[in-house]
């Protein structure tokens, strides 16, 4: 955790927007245009040595503005301590890919564009990684339902595999309990 | 007339092979393409998201306990160590302490399912390399140690047994006293294992220098856990991020220096030794007391209490209708799963379903490396690789 007197000599050069400590843990919102300069900062610099990318995941605030939050968690080995760092962006923006500075993000920036749809520019093989070959949508963005749009079975009589809109014997049941009392 | 040099070599396409998604070595469903000159690989790309089962969405539409099974389906060899820390995670969301026999019984489990973990990775990857035998006697002992996962919770493998509060029930009577026979004598059977694989000239020639990956690219690629160790970084989250009692137990962690596959099959059954004598002392010191945490908004009251009180009544309704409540937060909390770092970032909004769960499994980021580790080498090489990665794909997929 960066007690406050080591975040205090940090502050000047890091250009980030807001900081946080949720539950002992570091956390700087950036905007975009700030991220490779501070990934930079924090990988190379010698009183943060953040150098092991753990990992990059997406959110999904459907009902803000800015939709998507891109999520960087970073390890200092020397040190033992960790620092997240967020991008918020709104569906259309791109983020730059991280892969020049972390050679680790790759596949990470592949997931959140195979089912986010946030685009990473300058990312070297940009593909789906998780989804199906042919596969439409971006899953895990929070208007995409939970059922899919279509669904897949072997036709007996094409002798191939075939793609259909789905279809449901029930429809689907959200169980959220309201307190009455 | 004089040929050039030129015009006499002739240049030749790369033979791309499908190294498919069904292969016995494949250690699942992995489905990779190899670019080849020959027998020596220049380009791996591996496919995956072939067991891609959607969890992460899933788990955004249930309670937070209906959510707990979906871990142990992740790294589905090393099923508690991924419970405890969607546990962990809830827990600190919920500023939620855990009784002291909660804790140990936790650090016993965690060690029998390192122990279970190794001994797949080390016994299928002896398997993949050729030696045949190892893996069985390996899945001996993975039954007896199956056998008190089934005691303690009902099920031989997805136990769903560490929960957020504590444990789901109490060690059954006379369990401590067999898990006292058994660590006796695995340390027989892991003798007879390295008997066969350590000094082996086959072994030896098949593991040493394949894969060497030095400290500076190992941080690099974001590796963690024993492919880390095995290139020489003391960093072991449970000696330098403590969590539930480990600080109170005394062990080694075994570093390599090479960063070859044969330093990590050695880090892998040294570990194995390691958490054999965590398990001894767990059993010498486990305290007496609740085995979940009194707050009945968390765990579920016991019948009897049930019976009697009110409260205790309005709480069970409560949890089975709505759910655990977590206040809105966010965490990333992880562990040092057998495989590497397993982390989960959890994000609450105050509800009975978690906002967002993303899960962090250390194979993802290893089989990334697939490609920079296999270049140069065979194919036969890339299957020893693969196995030292200890990859699983239920939790590379997910």
């Amino acid at each position: 955790m960066l007690t406050t007197k080591r975040f205090n000599n940090f502050k000047d050069i890091i250009p980030f927007l807001i900081h946080q400590n949720i539950k002992e843990e570091d956390v700087l919102i950036l905007s975009s245009s700030g991220l490779l300069p501070t990934l930079n900062i924090v990988k190379h610099h010698v009183g943060l040595q953040l150098t092991l990318l753990t990992c990059i995941s997406g959110v999904d605030f459907l009902t803000k503005k800015y939709r998507f939050c891109i999520v960087y968690d970073l390890l200092s080995i020397t040190f033992n301590s960790r620092l997240r760092l967020k991008v918020i962006i709104n569906e259309v923006t791109s983020v730059s890919t991280a892969s020049s500075i972390f050679i680790n993000s790759n596949w990470w920036e592949r997931e959140i564009w195979d089912l986010y749809g946030v685009y990473f520019d300058n990312h070297p093989d940009l593909r789906r990684i998780l989804t199906d070959y042919g596969f439409e949508g971006h899953p895990l963005r929070k208007d995409f339902p939970l059922s899919g749009f279509v669904e897949t079975n072997y036709d007996e009589s094409k002798k191939r595999v075939v793609v259909k809109p789905v279809e449901f014997s029930q429809e689907f049941r959200l169980f959220t309990q309201e307190t009455p009392w | 007339m004089l040929l050039k040099k030129k015009e006499l070599t002739k240049k030749v396409k790369t033979f791309t092979i499908n190294f498919g998604p069904q292969h016995p070595a494949a250690h699942g469903v992995l489905r990779l393409i190899l670019e080849l000159d020959g027998e020596v690989v220049l380009n791996a790309d591996p496919h995956i998201g072939l067991l891609h089962r959607g969890t992460e969405k899933l788990i955004e539409y249930k309670s937070y306990t209906q959510a707990l099974p979906y871990f142990d389906r992740l790294d589905y060899v090393s099923m508690m160590s991924q419970e405890h820390t969607y546990s962990l995670a809830v827990e600190k969301l919920m500023a939620l302490k855990v009784p002291t026999r909660a804790s140990s019984i936790r650090v016993l489990f965690l060690e029998i399912t390192r122990i279970l973990n190794h001994l797949l990775a080390v016994g299928c990857h002896a398997m993949d390399v050729g030696a045949m035998t190892p893996f069985l006697w390996a899945f001996e002992e993975r039954e007896k140690l199956m056998e008190f996962y089934e005691r303690v919770s009902g099920a031989r493998m997805h136990a769903a047994y560490i929960r957020p509060g504590g444990v789901s029930q109490d060690l059954p009577l006379g369990f401590l006293d067999d898990v006292y026979l058994f660590i006796n004598q695995f340390n027989f059977r892991l003798d007879e294992i390295e008997e066969m694989l350590t000094t082996n000239r086959i072994w030896k020639e098949r593991l040493v220098d394949i894969g060497v990956v030095s400290s500076k690219d190992a941080i690099a690629w974001g590796f963690s856990g024993v492919m880390l160790r095995g290139s020489g970084i003391p960093w072991d989250l449970r000696k330098s991020q403590p969590y539930e009692s480990y600080s109170e137990y005394s062990f080694n962690v075994p570093v390599g220096n090479t960063g070859d596959c044969y330093d990590r099959y050695l880090i892998r059954i040294e570990e194995m030794r390691e958490s054999l004598k965590i398990i001894s002392q767990v059993i010498q010191k486990i305290p007496e007391g609740l085995t979940k945490s009194s707050d009945f908004k968390v765990s579920i009251p016991g019948r009897s209490e049930l019976k009697s009180s009110m409260e205790a009544m309005i709480n069970h309704f409560k949890l089975f209708s709505e759910g655990l409540v977590v206040p809105t937060s966010e965490t990333y909390t992880s562990t040092e799963a057998p495989k590497g770092e397993f982390g989960v970032y959890l994000i609450s909004n105050g509800s009975e379903k978690p906002y967002r769960c993303k899960i962090k499994a250390p194979g993802f980021g290893h089989l990334q490396a697939l490609n920079f580790m296999a270049k140069g080498h065979m194919i036969a090489d890339v299957v020893t690789i693969i196995g030292t990665q200890d990859i699983v794909f239920g939790e590379v997929d997910r």
